[in-house]
């Protein structure tokens, strides 16, 4: 059952962040890659989390809080210093 | 604790995460404007991590993996809005959003004056 549910969740997680990648090559603006940039992070953030759960142990906790401290600096930088106006 | 019952939520609980992730993918893809892409994007942020860092710390119940998964999620919930604030506020001065999708607009004055 729970080969399953590994199955079913890693399909979930693949196709949410092509999706994520898809929005980060065609997005109309550059606000667009940066939010979808936070989504592939989160999203990564949450496979690497499920697979700790389905596995049993607790090797990649240590990644997680710094993904959690850091990945917000590239969104950061790019919505603090934009440009007023740019169509990129 | 029940080793069943313990499957079970373990697997309720990272198929939580993973539908947050798959349904902000498709936010992202289907929703037309900055703002209401983050709308979407916030989801798996906050909510995807707390179903995925609680189905860790109820599979290995300790001191250590409790502290340290309270620590994620206090510290995600501290910047991921953060980072969200600065992206709508940037998204509202270049004018990357649609006015007519807009209920209240409050900073509508404060432009005018600029």
């Amino acid at each position: 059952m729970m080969t399953i549910v590994a199955v079913v969740a890693g399909l979930m997680f693949a196709i949410g962040a092509l999706l994520a990648v898809y929005r980060i090559v065609v997005g109309p603006s550059v606000l667009d890659r940066v939010i979808a940039g936070d989504v592939l992070v989160a999203t990564a953030i949450c496979a690497l989390g499920a697979e700790m759960a389905l596995n049993r142990h607790t090797d990649n906790l240590p990644v997680l809080l710094v993904l959690a401290l850091f990945a917000v600096l590239g969104s950061f930088s790019v919505a603090r210093f934009l440009p007023a106006r740019d169509n990129a | 604790m029940n080793p069943v019952l313990l499957d079970i939520l373990t697997g309720v609980l990272v198929l939580a995460g993973a539908a947050m992730c798959l349904a902000a993918g498709i936010g992202l893809i289907r929703f037309p404007d900055v703002l209401s892409r983050l709308h979407a994007a916030t989801k798996p942020q906050i909510f995807g991590l707390m179903a995925v860092t609680a189905d860790v710390a109820i599979n290995n119940f300790s001191v250590g993996t409790v502290t340290l998964v309270v620590a994620i999620v206090v510290f995600q919930a501290l910047t991921a809005p953060m980072a969200a604030h600065l992206v709508g506020r940037a998204a509202y001065e270049t004018e990357h959003l649609r006015p007519d999708l807009l209920i209240v607009d409050e900073l509508r004055d404060r432009r005018a004056e600029r």
